[in-house]
């Protein structure tokens, strides 16, 4: 029995038991990371996972069921399910569910890569850790940490209109992190950022990163900032780094964006949006410089893919253009009630989780300017980079966000290190004060996006580069 | 269910790894079938609807001084000897374990809590009448949260002789009732769905919501606070696994100084994994149970694994979980001992008005009525850490925030940020009073709890207001 037949046994399960629609998709996923801490490995874990997932659509309510076991007994039993689960939501029915048309196609489709990850050596993949925080540990670092993790993942998608899908995407990626401790707090840098930057691609990305030749400095850097100046408190002209401003659109943006916290389905939990639909293609998001788009087509970025978890093919489209809203990450039945044609980013983070809305690559489109030009432009100000705490409210609007590092700016030129650095305000105000952007674009991989209950993890990427913002409040503390 | 046991596989795994990796190799392995289901809604009607039934194995070897761990969902004969294979050979190409505890020797294990069987093997029907019980009770308010079941049978064995077997059942309900963009929230974990009154709380968070009506936008500062239970379960959380974390103590990176008056003296907080809906082993097969962290203000102990232990010359306490050489032993199950006495009676004029409802019970009433000018602060959230050594944290409050003046709650307020270091702000002579009903507040994860009452605190500082 092919991952195909179970994946078609579980729709027609589900279809037979009085399901209108249902879908299926069977994965496989093999995991590996590695640990390190000053100089010794600290944890090898390879994880190996397989099964099914089956939705059903009864009438105007879905339901889910998944099970490890791919035999044909198991896949129409939980299509079954499925189905009876979906009986059980319409005794609480919500409003009738539509999909928005998707072509139901037959097609494979894989992700670049070079190297395969999972057949480098593990004694290669420790020892560039080892090296690298041994290094860090010699160079004063109290607590020097390395990680790289890779997955690879087979999906097989059917479902009852058709579709025909399979897919192998591979992505992985890793970095170090030094933590000296001083009198009551600790400082930390890290390289490229903290756990790491990813993409969908081999072990290549890896070995770009060069980690070993950043160790030193960065932990003759976390030591120097226990004896740092603070970060001053006031409001100043902020240029973050891209590492950071990734994060800065993943959470004030990104998340916005998704339909289904626009339509209130993640009202309890993850939150709504301040966005309001009618204002799709007339709210001013941010300045001009601004344009976001979501494209889950960009080679190597770790939110790409050929199809997402309901069919739809890789599109890219615009979410902000010119400053101004236009477009929101969808899914088949979210599209339908918001009166959009066309879903395409939904997605689960296994085969035992249900397909939901989600980011794939959100970011945005290179600017006119280098990071040194924004620098050379600033007068007074504070740069920042490398995310170390992250906090936004419900509806995605008032944030605080914590960095590694602060630069002070005088007179154009960067000059001593500030430790403690935040920055806090509204995210459309915030993205109407910027007002320089590099072309330095890089597609900075976010492998820890939580959402949904039960809890997925999801894989999104976010090509950002370094910009300015003016009048920001920076320097909270407690 | 069909099949070999969990126990029996657990055996057959440490059995294949002591076949293909020679005697002098240890093994622990973990077997785990799960059945989970949450039944989710929104706009007052369930839109997504889950259930899985998985099986899940954890190995972990050490062979000529090496270590490594895999996992996987494939039991039959061929998945579980490619499993050992492959965590055997990864081993071999590891370097040397310097710190490898050993395994943990044969040992009885605890008694765990009675299993519900209802709970465990509840159908969608029942937990979608309970989110209809929700839904009619918040009297046409939007509502939306969900109500899940959990049920665990895990048996662990290890190649030094030890085996031990449980079962663990958990329902929780979790929902939300808005009125015109502001919501009231009631949440519950408890041993039994039976124990869920979707009708109760559905009612309390409509209650809430219509207290919350028509918020003002206070001006940032120090505000004395009264927190309830939910807001005192992300202190819990973020205390258990940035401070009580025996690696992050041994890192340096914790608060936490056993034997140190660092709280008031009112603060007593217990790990109780048996207390409720908890497992009877950790992942390394120990024993759980009752570990006091804080008594009277004085901290008692962190958490340990047989790593973390070692490192300290101390015993594990119970607390090793999968990944735990990266992430450290983490105490999941809180509970903030509640005033003996509870604090004085309640008082009828902690309400008045459009306010009313926001207070849900006694303990809030009495504690709000000490209050000159403060803040009643229902939820946290989303909480991140600034520093974990000196643990400041940033979030916002959430799902309602009441101004209390003169012991009355006197008006909603607009939801405030704040940025403040937990153990300072439960520090000696700050905590000004404490409810004495501890509520049980789930987990993003079954099998976690919170368990506070309600807390009254001298200062927090809330660094911004809704608008920035």
């Amino acid at each position: 029995m092919t991952e195909f037949d179970a994946a078609t046994a579980a729709v027609q399960a589900a279809l037979d038991a009085g399901a209108r629609y249902a879908d299926a998709r069977v994965m496989h996923r093999r995991y590996e990371s590695m640990t390190a801490r000053n100089g010794d490995v600290e944890e090898l874990t390879q994880d190996e996972s397989i099964g099914l997932g089956v939705r059903a659509l009864v009438g105007a309510s879905w339901g889910f069921h998944a099970v490890p076991d791919l035999s044909d007994a198991a896949a129409r039993d939980a299509g079954r399910r499925a189905t009876r689960t979906a009986m059980a939501s319409a005794r609480v029915p919500g409003p009738s569910v539509d999909l928005v048309p998707v072509e139901a196609v037959t097609a494979s489709w894989a992700s670049g890569c070079q190297i395969d990850p999972l057949g480098v050596p593990l004694s290669d993949k420790g020892d560039l850790l080892v090296d690298a925080t041994r290094t860090m540990a010699e160079h004063g670092a109290d607590l020097a940490e390395g990680l790289y993790q890779i997955w690879d993942t087979a999906k097989w998608f059917v479902s009852s209109e058709g579709h025909r899908i399979d897919q192998r995407i591979r992505e992985c990626g890793g970095g170090i992190s030094a933590t000296s401790i001083g009198d009551g707090e600790t400082q930390r840098r890290s390289w490229p950022s903290y756990r790491g930057q990813y993409g969908t691609t081999g072990w290549e990305l890896v070995e770009s990163l060069d980690l070993a030749a950043h160790a030193a400095q960065i932990a003759e850097e976390s030591r120097a900032l226990l004896t740092a100046p603070l970060c001053p408190a006031g409001e100043t002209d902020l240029i973050l780094g891209g590492e950071q401003l990734a994060l800065q659109i993943h959470e004030s943006v990104g998340h916005a964006i998704e339909l289904d916290r626009i339509l209130g389905w993640e009202a309890a939990f993850a939150g709504t949006s301040w966005l309001d639909l009618a204002q799709l293609g007339s709210l001013r998001y941010g300045s001009e410089l601004m344009n976001i788009t979501i494209d889950p087509t960009i080679p190597g970025a770790l939110g790409s893919f050929g199809f997402d978890d309901e069919g739809s093919p890789a599109v890219k489209r615009d979410a902000v253009r010119d400053g101004r809203w236009v477009g929101v990450l969808a899914g088949r039945d979210s599209a339908a009630m918001a009166s959009l044609d066309y879903g395409g980013s939904v997605r689960a983070d296994g085969w035992a989780r249900l397909p939901m809305v989600r980011m794939t690559n959100v970011g945005l489109e290179p600017g006119p300017h280098t990071l040194e030009e924004i620098i050379a432009a600033t007068d007074d100000g504070v740069l920042m980079d490398l995310n170390r705490s992250w906090s936004i409210d419900d509806k995605r609007l008032n944030f605080q966000f914590g960095c590694e590092v602060g630069w002070e700016i005088k007179k154009g030129r960067r000059g001593r290190m500030l430790r403690n650095p935040t920055y806090t305000g509204i995210g459309p105000l915030f993205w109407r004060s910027m007002d320089m952007l590099s072309g330095e674009t890089v597609s900075w991989g976010t492998p820890n996006c939580g959402k949904g209950q039960p809890g997925q993890v999801g894989h999104t990427g976010h090509p950002a580069a370094p910009a300015r913002f003016r009048n920001v409040r920076v320097g909270v503390s407690a | 269910m069909s099949g070999p046991t969990e126990l029996e596989l657990a055996g057959q795994v440490v059995e294949l790894v002591r076949r293909l990796g020679g005697p002098a190799a240890q093994a622990e392995a973990v077997v785990t079938r799960a059945d989970l289901a949450l039944t989710r809604f929104a706009n007052s009607g369930i839109h997504q609807n889950v259930s899985e039934s998985t099986v899940g194995v954890r190995l972990r070897v050490h062979v000529d001084g090496r270590t490594a761990a895999g996992g996987g969902s494939v039991v039959t004969a061929d998945g579980l000897s490619a499993l050992v294979e492959r965590t055997l050979a990864a081993a071999r190409l590891c370097p040397p374990d310097a710190g490898w505890p050993g395994l943990t020797p044969p040992m009885p294990t605890p008694d765990a809590p009675p299993v519900d069987e209802a709970t465990a093997h509840a159908e969608p029907d029942q937990r979608a009448d309970r989110v209809g019980a929700f839904v009619a009770a918040a009297g046409g308010l939007s509502t939306a949260g969900y109500c899940r079941t959990a049920h665990r049978s895990s048996a662990f064995a290890n190649s030094a002789g030890h085996s031990a077997y449980g079962r663990s059942v958990e329902a929780a309900m979790d929902g939300i009732a808005r009125r015109d963009g502001v919501d009231g929230v009631a949440r519950r974990s408890a041993d039994r769905l039976s124990d869920l009154d979707g009708a109760e709380l559905g009612a309390q968070a409509a209650a809430k919501a219509q207290a919350a009506a028509d918020p003002v936008e206070l001006p940032p500062g120090h505000y004395e606070v009264v927190f309830e239970p939910a807001a005192v379960a992300d202190l819990l959380q973020n205390l258990s696994f940035y401070g009580f974390n025996g690696k992050r103590y041994a890192e340096r990176q914790s608060f936490a100084e056993p034997g140190a008056a660092q709280f008031d003296r009112a603060v007593t907080v217990v790990d109780d994994p048996l207390g409720g809906s908890g497992l009877p082993f950790d992942a390394e097969g120990t024993g759980r149970g009752a570990l006091t962290l804080v008594e009277a203000g004085t901290t008692r102990a962190v958490a340990h694994d047989r790593r973390t232990a070692a490192e300290a010359g101390a015993e594990s306490t119970g607390h090793a979980v999968a990944g735990g050489a990266t992430w450290g032993p983490m105490p999941r199950n809180l509970r903030l001992t509640g005033a003996a006495a509870g604090p004085a009676s309640a008082v009828a004029r902690s309400t008045t008005g459009a306010a009313a409802g926001a207070v849900v019970d006694a303990d809030n009433a009495a504690l709000v009525a000490g209050v000159r000018r403060g803040l009643l602060v229902t939820d946290l959230w989303y909480t991140r850490v600034l520093d974990p050594k000196s643990l400041v944290v940033t979030g916002l409050t959430r799902n309602g925030v009441w101004l209390i003046e003169d012991g009355t709650v006197v008006r909603a307020v607009r939801d405030l940020r704040f940025t403040e270091s937990y153990p300072r702000a439960l520090g000696p002579g700050a905590v000004l009073g404490l409810g004495a009903r501890a509520v049980r507040q789930p987990d993003r994860v079954d099998g976690a709890w919170w368990a506070a009452p309600s807390l009254r605190l001298a200062s927090w500082h809330f660094t911004g207001g809704a608008s920035g």
